[in-house]
């Protein structure tokens, strides 16, 4: 069967008709990365994107103009997506209780509110 | 032939250079092979437009020239400066890759150049153009470099874009007679004949190491006359395309 579709990059593909596997030859399949921005020297990077591109250095290059030419960027990272650790969405269970343990997390330290008071009471003496 | 003519000639040239190459890159526009190479190519042929906007403008804030709109659009055919090389159809990529890689890095030189010129207006464009460019032929040569190492059908056809490309490129360093001679004895910039031997140090290194083979400067005939206002005949029916909204109402304010 013979693909109708008008994108000659579907026919570059050399789909088999009869559904048997294809071969794919090295260089044929791009690989996607995903895109980092910095926006002043020293700040972190972070996600913006992803592009799809043959290797790292062509990744850059297209990451700069798709990523990089509006707002304020001093540089860009790429990384090949397919090496990226994660968890798998199945895996979220292993986060659930993270709510119940407010004894773990910082903000419990009211030490503004004595500051804050603190301050109060010595503006009050200089009037 | 005074130094402010002399001025006008060159600006002009590289102006419509990089005006006319900036329309036909943006024909590539929602045809490029893949969206991030589209989006990355049709963003360098804007910047190319602005760079020649930012050349008009000189002309007529310096030099006594008129508005960069009415200039771009409504000259005669044969008052346009611009070479045989950006003329040119887009044919296929490979040939419109090559044509940015071989124009960008000469556009790459002479900004380099111009930084040091006798003509102040040209040295702050020159600085503020410096990190576009870098970027378009950063990009040129990544492309360059990536297709003639992507097997024998793709290499081929680098090499053969480059044997079409290279006398027509050849033509950007158009000897530019009276006027060339006083922009150098001017200390305006170093003269054709020296941007043109940088240029040939700075693609070979770049062709060499993807294993092209540049042909040789003597062996192939240069398309000149564009400098002089004749060209090819793929100009004018560009020139109406480029111009139809324009010409409209040449008045309008946008």
């Amino acid at each position: 069967m013979e693909n109708q579709s008008l994108d000659p990059r579907v026919n570059r593909l050399q789909l088999n008709p009869s559904g048997e596997a294809v071969t794919v030859q090295d260089g044929e399949n791009w690989n996607v990365f995903e895109v980092f921005h910095q926006e002043k020297r020293g700040a972190h990077h972070e996600h913006v994107g992803c592009v799809h591109a043959p290797n790292a250095q062509m990744a850059l290059i297209f990451a700069k103009e798709q990523f990089g030419r509006r707002k304020k960027c001093v540089n860009i990272w790429v990384v090949r997506s397919a090496d990226i650790l994660a968890f798998s969405a199945e895996d979220e269970d292993m986060f659930a209780n993270n709510l119940e343990k407010t004894y773990r997390d910082a903000s419990g330290f009211k030490v503004m509110e004595k500051i804050n008071k603190y301050r109060k009471s010595t503006r009050h003496d200089e009037e | 032939m005074t130094k402010n003519n002399a001025l006008i000639y060159m600006l002009t040239a590289m102006a419509d250079d990089a005006l006319i190459l900036g329309h036909r890159n943006s024909e590539w526009t929602g045809l490029g092979p893949v969206m991030e190479e589209d989006i990355a190519f049709s963003s360098m042929a804007q910047d190319k437009i602005g760079h020649a906007w930012a050349l008009y403008r000189i002309q007529q804030e310096d030099l006594g020239g008129g508005d960069p709109d009415q200039f771009a659009f409504l000259r005669n055919e044969k008052d346009y400066r611009c070479c045989h090389l950006v003329e040119q159809p887009n044919g296929e990529y490979d040939f419109s890759l090559m044509r940015h890689f071989l124009f960008d890095h000469a556009e790459a030189i002479r900004y380099e150049q111009l930084q040091q010129s006798s003509f102040a207006p040209l040295q702050p464009l020159a600085r503020k153009l410096k990190g576009e460019i870098k970027y378009h032929t950063l990009h040129a040569n990544a492309w360059i470099t990536q297709l003639c190492r992507a097997g024998e059908e793709s290499y081929a056809r680098m090499q053969s874009a480059l044997n079409a490309c290279f006398p027509l490129a050849l033509g950007l360093f158009e000897p530019g007679g009276e006027a060339e001679d006083l922009l150098v004895a001017e200390k305006v910039y170093p003269g054709e004949k020296a941007l043109q031997q940088l240029w040939m140090d700075r693609i070979y290194a770049i062709l060499s190491a993807a294993a092209l083979n540049l042909p040789g400067e003597h062996a192939v005939q240069p398309a000149y006359g564009g400098r002089k206002g004749c060209h090819t005949v793929h100009l004018q029916p560009l020139l109406e395309e480029m111009g139809n909204v324009f010409r409209t109402d040449p008045a309008a304010t946008w």
